[in-house]
């Protein structure tokens, strides 16, 4: 399986820039994840993937080489705005979609049956799509996305509206994909989902990566952070030098200090009982914010 | 994946045609159209049948040996189909009430007396008369002393000599009718064909579809699939229905009695519909690409249908009357109007032999244009849902 690289894309809508040198890369049997706010670049970034739209710079590569419209056949696409022939059957649709892709007469009616049953939707096949719930329809719009066996994978918010289970069954159909080597490419605004699925993560700001990197890169801090729970006295911290309060909630605090935490919690000691303290790092969503709200501060300051 | 294969630019098409087919035929819309139209055709056909006065047979019968035969050869001379039997002077009553004589003949002094139930059938009347001259000639110049046999013969060599100067074309009323069913057929298949691809585009719009279809299938695929498949339903309209109107005819006995010109007529009718929505479809398709909600379909090809609709009604209501309307003539030329006035003028066969293939040949180099035109315009406005793009936009982005 190749890879998926972006290369400086840009793309603008009359004055307004909406890709600005948008550069990162999908290895084989990865899940990476894309976040950015509202409006930030993620679906115009995929369109250009996927051929839709054309970028105004940069280059789309897959193994290397500038992508084709062959390449394009072996990608799984869902697109924002999902879409099926609402008239048309369930199975005779993903039977049509499959053809397109390449897959023959038989093999098309066996994939369709396949991914029908993997997603739960193989009792819906005769009927037509419009006739089916928003949750089924999306996860009929999956199954349209997998049924031609795709060498990359490209979901633009493949989890919005699926109830508990579905995300559950999504999510084991990405991981299961790419452990059989294929490139996953997905955006979506659940962080916390996207923490747990992803390899690797890049968030998009006015169509610009502002952070790209393992779950882990991201997290890791230049001074490490911990978490107390115990002293509610709010200045238990002082006698600590370079320590930080970060927050504090009840008897929660989050600090960051220098060193290995022993003083930090010798202080904490020193106040009253402790019932917890634990090195803690950023959630994703921590981070998301924090880079967001860095990328609006830097531009109010300009 | 051993399953996939590289899918050729027509393999996509023709994937894409498919789909399109199995979509309308199953459509009730689509059957009842046909339906109706089938049903149209015969019944014109019936209709042309009795209208056309066909030659009906007369039973007439004679009382004696001799009037029957001078009425059989007279009715033959003049070209009435009877069937002339020599009758007993007393069967006359039964003759004419029940077995529906339509006259019987009985010598008399003064000529013929002429039995018929309640008038005498117009076509009759000057034949029965002109037999009784006849025998009145006879008689007087035998007692005149002459030769009858000679004044006979004389007299059937006597006649008036119409000199025309501007003798009217032999035309018949099948003729007429052919080519206003074969316009009609046209003018409904084309608008139904051209109208559907117009909705498939905006459909495919609006559910956003096209967005998946195109990151696999090109833009000019996807149109030429749509254009195909529901080409190849329209024609199978067109062929059902101008099949089921020649087995009619044929049945009917129409075509033995009329000069209607059978083969060139289905043929050509063949021939403008492929080339008429060829031509619509491509333009209406690339029309319909602007908008994306299927109430703003009837506003965009609103002027391309002004293009279909007038030719139509123009030759539907002047041809019949006129089949060699200058006008409808020079229009019928004209790409975008032949599909509509060709077919009409050929079926009354009113076109010189080198006509309609001009009109062909015009229609066919006006095509690579438009499907460039149409191609272009639906390329830039196909992803683009939302409000109605310009036309002009939508070609400039090329
Ligand atoms: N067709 C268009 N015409 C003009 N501007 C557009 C068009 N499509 C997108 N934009 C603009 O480009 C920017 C990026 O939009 P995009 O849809 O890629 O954002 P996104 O990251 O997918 O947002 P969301 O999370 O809301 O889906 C936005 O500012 C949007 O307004
Ligand atoms: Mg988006």
């Amino acid at each position: 399986m190749a890879a998926l690289e972006l290369d400086t894309l840009t793309k603008s809508y009359g004055a307004l820039r909406a890709l600005d040198g948008v550069s990162f890369t999908v290895g084989a049997g990865e899940i990476f994840g894309f976040v950015g706010s509202n409006g930030a670049g993620k679906t115009t970034t995929m369109r250009i993937v996927l051929g839709v739209l054309a970028a105004d710079g940069g280059t789309v590569r897959w193994d290397g080489r500038p992508i084709t419209l062959d390449d394009r056949r072996q990608v799984g696409y869902m697109p924002e705005e999902r879409g099926l022939y609402p008239k048309m059957h369930v199975g005779d649709q993903l039977e049509y979609l499959a053809r397109l892709h390449g897959l023959t007469p038989q093999a098309a009616r066996a994939s369709a049956r396949r991914w029908a049953e993997t997603l739960g939707v193989e009792q819906r096949l005769g009927d037509e799509v419009q006739k089916l719930s928003l949750g089924n329809q999306q996860r009929v719009q999956l199954a349209a996305a997998l049924v031609h066996d795709p060498e990359l994978l490209v979901l633009d918010e493949p989890f919005s509206g699926l109830d508990p289970v579905a995300v559950d069954v999504m999510s084991g159909v990405l991981n299961d994909r790419a452990t059989a080597g294929v490139p996953v490419i997905f955006s979506s605004h659940q962080l916390d989902l996207v923490e747990r699925l992803c390899h690797r993560v890049g968030i998009i700001k006015t169509g610009r990566m502002v952070a790209t990197g393992t779950i882990g890169e991201l997290r890791a801090t230049d001074r490490p952070r911990w978490e107390v729970v115990g002293p509610t006295d709010p200045s238990w911290l002082a006698a600590v030098p370079g320590a930080r309060v970060l927050s504090q909630a009840g008897d929660r605090t989050v600090v960051e200090a220098a060193g290995d935490g022993q003083d930090v919690l010798r202080a904490a000691l020193a106040t009253g009982p402790v019932h917890e303290f634990t090195p803690s790092r950023p959630s994703l969503t921590d981070l998301y914010r924090h880079v967001v709200s860095d990328v609006v501060s830097e531009e109010v300051a300009r | 994946m051993s399953t996939v294969t590289s899918v050729s630019p027509l393999r996509a098409v023709w994937i894409i045609a498919q789909r399109e087919l199995l979509v309308r035929l199953r459509q009730r819309s689509f059957i009842i159209t046909t339906v109706l139209l089938v049903v149209g055709v015969v019944a014109g056909v019936l209709v042309a049948n009795a209208t056309t006065g066909r030659t009906t047979t007369y039973t007439l019968g004679a009382t004696d040996a001799a009037t029957a035969a001078v009425v059989e050869q007279s009715a033959a001379a003049s070209g009435i189909e009877a069937h002339v039997t020599t009758v007993a002077p007393g069967d006359v009553d039964r003759l004419l009430r029940d077995d529906d004589y339509d006259a019987v003949v009985e010598p008399a002094p003064h000529g013929l007396t002429v039995h018929v139930l309640t008038t005498l059938d117009p076509t009759l009347q000057p034949l029965l008369h002109g037999i009784a001259q006849q025998q009145v000639l006879t008689t007087q110049v035998d007692a005149l002393g002459g030769d009858p046999a000679q004044v006979s013969a004389a007299l059937a060599q006597a006649g008036a000599t119409v000199e025309a100067l501007d003798p009217p074309t032999e035309r018949d009323a099948t003729q007429i009718i052919a080519g206003v069913v074969v316009g009609i057929v046209i003018y409904v298949a084309l608008m139904i064909a051209s109208q559907l691809v117009a909705q498939g585009v905006v459909e495919e719009k609006t559910s956003r579809v096209v967005e998946l279809l195109l990151s696999t299938v090109r833009p000019g695929q996807l149109m030429a699939g749509k254009v195909v498949g529901i080409g190849l339903v329209g024609l199978a309209q067109v062929v059902v229905t101008v099949g089921a109107a020649a087995i009619a005819a044929s049945r009917t006995g129409l075509l033995d009695t009329s000069g209607i010109r059978v083969g060139p007529t289905l043929g050509w009718a063949l021939a403008w519909f492929l080339v008429g929505y060829t031509t619509y479809a491509i333009v209406l398709a690339g029309l319909a690409s602007l908008v994306s909600r299927q109430e703003e379909v009837g506003s965009v090809i609103t002027p391309a249908l002004m293009f279909m609709i007038l030719p139509y009604v123009f030759g539907v209501s002047v041809l019949p009357a006129d089949p060699t309307n200058q006008l409808a003539t020079t229009l019928s030329l004209i790409p975008g109007f032949s599909p509509f006035l060709m077919p009409i003028r050929e079926g009354m066969g009113t076109t010189a032999a080198w006509e309609p293939w001009l009109a062909l040949g015009l229609s066919l180099a006006v095509l690579p244009v438009l499907v460039w035109l149409a191609g272009t315009v639906y390329g830039n406005a196909v992803l683009r849902t939302g409000a109605r793009i310009k036309l002009k936009d939508a070609l400039r982005r090329a």
